[in-house]
């Protein structure tokens, strides 16, 4: 079976339409709204692979479907759906993973008395992102991509009584907005330099070999090629969404959602929207790689900034004690990895980690969600302990995850989407820098993982809450066991001695063999070297003395506190951008309220005295002579504004009134008279 | 029924719809939305002159309706920034009750 390129709509139409069914359930049908969010997912699981069983047919064409949206003028905006591998693989991939959250929350959520609410919210975030992985138009990709937002910030503020998630919510939405302004102002102006927003149209299209001639032909006035320029903007708007330094901030605080919404933008939906773009514009970032004299390619930035989001998100996440945080910071940390291997050259190696770590990430994050739901809502690592021979299931499921992250040799999807990375970056000509930046990275992150699972599931149980932990319902441990079988098996799609994926996304003949497993041999060696590098030194730190109380201090704190503190604080960078970016706002309000309140107000203040003054005048000199006179004409005005004010209720109803009453009077009158 | 009566119909009952609520409620902003339920009338009017009364010049309703929502949305952030202030004041928003401007 294949699904044609025309009903590619169904794939997102069926969770949008989930998301109205959820929307209009009162709030005890429950069942109603979890069941039709979960039929629709499975349904558009079914639909996606059908379509990938069609575009692996093909793999090396863009199917597309496009229609006119409405006409303006002459020209008509036109719309578009298409259907390729990269579509393909990636709506399989949202669809299969969500559909496991989505199974989870059943029974994560079951004490919410908003459930039915949850799911639609979740319908919506899932339609969205399918919506963004079928578009073939930058325009209708950018109406998924904010609905994309929307959807996060509703679910980021799921529990907005809570101030915390509330302020979380708006900061998500306000620091992807800062980002997505770039990508609007990008969308702008390919419209205008091109004239069209369709990825790929007949040869018309803005990604194909026409288009992108013309655009890298123009070059602006500081040499840099207008393609460049789009392309920047356009990994903004990625920057924004994926949570790449400097806007990772929001990253870490979407964990005040509940925590299947925490899997679902970490691993399937919101941060891969922005890997997913500049994968998808990558003819257009990679256009100007030719032009020796530019100043600076699109993807050497992309590049840079993956290689210092990598290992920034990696240092940071080895500070922090909230489960749930320690997972949030290795997202950015592997964001950073997607967006090195883009900028290097290798966007099938970015889709291959981003589908691995969909699997790995979820897995991990539903594990800290089965944890979370067992030991009553304690995420603090410190107060766990003791977890597995308590949580069996939960602990086997969360190992594979770390191990999988982690980046174990062989066995483990992980190693192999990060391999292919490194060697995509080892064979980058501009700079080693960002190998450098992802080998330092692979330590620091077998470290932290090492440490998130001595702390929470060996040694003693420090806290009552862990002590009375057991496992969770076949419910939630199902997806989990799902999820770890994906992460294992994954990696195999993709392995240097049979790159099947990357052939199949890339549209080229697959060539397989043994050899190429030991052509960087060399690299192979160190990368699994510095795995276990990492995982010594977290467990002689960690696991080798176990921690017995809450508030035993951390090993890392006790060798040195200044470099703890400084990560547990984020490396400040929440202060950093309140001290700038907070104070220049606040100080742009205190401007224009007092330019407001001193200038203009003063202005009038003084034009006011002065017709006080000019009053006071002429009083002096009227009082005498004119008084008289005017005394009965303005006791009549008077009298009469009297009887008016009394019309001058304040009441705006009253005023609303009589104005839809003259309405009426006024066409029964045109009706009646018939005059024309 | 032409499609230029069902458009007036539906736009009719929008409008009384819109003006219904705007009357009966007392919460500030169904007013508020009341009102742009009626704007929104006025609007589903002028495309649907537009695109099925006498030939026009290309384009020429969607701009009014285009200035007619910029519009609209800028009423709705000055109306929702005076509720605050009602609220502020009055720690309720009933129209009712907002009735004097003094204070």
């Amino acid at each position: 079976m294949t699904l044609p390129v025309q009903y590619l709509w169904l794939i997102p139409a069926l969770p949008l339409l989930a998301a109205g069914i959820g929307a209009l359930t009162p709030r005890n049908g429950r069942n109603l709204a979890a069941g039709s969010a979960i039929l629709a997912m499975a349904v558009a699981f079914v639909l996606s692979c059908f379509a990938l069983n069609g575009a692996l047919q093909a793999p090396a064409t863009h199917a597309v479907y496009n229609f006119a949206w409405f006409d303006l003028g002459h020209d008509a905006l036109r719309l578009g759906l298409l259907l390729d591998p990269l579509t393909a693989f990636m709506c399989v991939m949202v669809t299969f993973v969500g559909l496991l959250i989505f199974i989870f929350s059943l029974d994560y959520m079951k004490e919410d008395p908003n459930y039915s609410r949850f799911f639609c919210f979740m319908s919506l975030f899932a339609a969205a992102m399918l919506g963004l992985l079928v578009a073939n138009s930058l325009l209708l990709l950018f109406i998924c991509w904010e609905l994309v937002g929307l959807a996060s910030y509703l679910l980021i503020g799921f529990w907005f009584h809570k101030p915390s998630a509330a302020a979380a919510a708006k900061k998500a939405f306000i620091t992807t907005r800062i980002g997505d302004l770039g990508l609007l102002l990008g969308m702008l102006w390919l419209y205008d330099s091109s004239g069209s927003l369709l990825f790929y149209d007949g040869g018309h299209g803005v990604l194909e070999a026409a288009n992108l001639a013309s655009l890298t032909g123009q070059t602006l006035s500081c040499g840099l090629a207008v393609s460049t320029a789009i392309g920047l903007l356009i990994f903004c708007g990625a920057a924004g969404k994926s949570g790449q330094f400097p806007l990772h901030v929001w990253l870490p605080d979407a964990m005040e959602g509940p925590t299947p919404v925490s899997a679902l933008i970490h691993a399937a939906t919101m941060v891969a929207a922005g890997v997913f773009l500049v994968a998808r514009a990558y003819p257009l970032m990679s256009a100007d790689t030719l032009i020796a004299t530019a100043p600076v390619h699109a993807l050497t930035v992309v590049a840079f900034i993956g290689a210092l989001t990598a290992l920034l998100g990696a240092l940071i996440a080895c500070g922090q004690t909230d489960i749930k945080r320690v997972l949030a910071f290795s997202t950015v940390s592997q964001l950073g990895y997607m967006m090195l291997a883009l900028g290097v050259g290798s966007w099938t190696a970015a889709i291959f980690h981003l589908l691995t770590h969909a699997f790995f990430k979820a897995l991990l994050f539903l594990g800290a969600g089965s944890v979370i739901h067992a030991a009553h809502h304690e995420q603090d690592i410190r107060s766990l302990g003791g977890l597995r021979p308590r949580m069996k299931i939960t602990f086997a499921t969360f190992a594979i995850g770390m191990m999988a992250l982690s980046g174990v040799p062989f066995l483990f999807s992980g190693f192999w989407s990060k391999e292919a990375i490194l060697h995509a970056a080892h064979e980058w000509n501009v700079s080693p820098l960002p190998l450098y930046a992802g080998l330092t990275a692979v330590v620091l992150t077998a470290f932290y993982m090492t440490r998130l699972v001595a702390e929470t599931f060996f040694g003693q149980a420090r806290s009552p809450a862990a002590e009375h932990a057991h496992e969770n319902h076949a419910v939630m441990t199902g997806p989990l066991v799902l999820l770890a079988v994906g992460a294992v098996l994954l990696g195999f799609l993709g392995t240097p001695a049979c790159p099947w994926l990357q052939a199949r996304l890339s549209g080229t003949e697959l060539h397989s063999s043994m050899s190429q497993l030991f052509a960087s041999g060399g690299l192979l060696l160190l990368s699994i070297g510095l795995v276990g590098a990492g995982l010594v030194t977290g467990w002689w730190l960690y696991g080798r003395k176990l921690r017995q109380t809450a508030e035993h201090r951390d090993p890392l704190a006790v060798a040195s506190p200044a470099v703890m503190a400084a990560l547990a604080s984020r490396l400040g960078f929440d202060e950093l951008y309140a001290a700038t970016v907070g104070r220049l706002n606040s100080l742009t309000a205190a401007l224009a309220n007092g330019l407001d309140r001193w200038v203009i107000g003063g202005l009038v203040n003084f034009l006011g005295q002065f017709g006080v003054f000019s009053g006071t005048l002429s009083r002096e000199t009227a009082e005498s002579t004119l008084n008289h006179g005017f005394d009965q004409v303005s006791a009549s005005i008077r009298g009469s504004g009297q009887r008016y004010s009394r019309a001058q209720t304040g009441e705006a109803h009253g005023y609303l009134r009589v104005i839809a009453m003259a309405f009426i009077v006024l066409v029964l009158l045109l009706v009646l008279g018939g005059s024309r | 029924m032409t499609p230029l009566h069902l458009c007036l119909l539906i736009s009719t009952g929008l409008f009384c719809i819109g003006l219904a609520g705007a009357l009966a409620r007392s919460n500030t902003i169904l007013v508020l939305l009341g009102i742009e339920l009626m704007l929104n009338a006025a609007n589903l009017n002028f495309i649907a002159f537009w695109r099925f009364g006498p030939p026009s010049p290309p384009a020429n309703g969607m701009i009014f309706v285009l200035f007619s929502i910029a519009v609209a949305a800028a009423e709705a952030a000055v109306g929702l920034a005076l509720i605050i202030a009602v609220y502020r004041h009055q720690n309720n928003i009933r129209l009712q009750d907002a009735t004097r401007l003094k204070g």
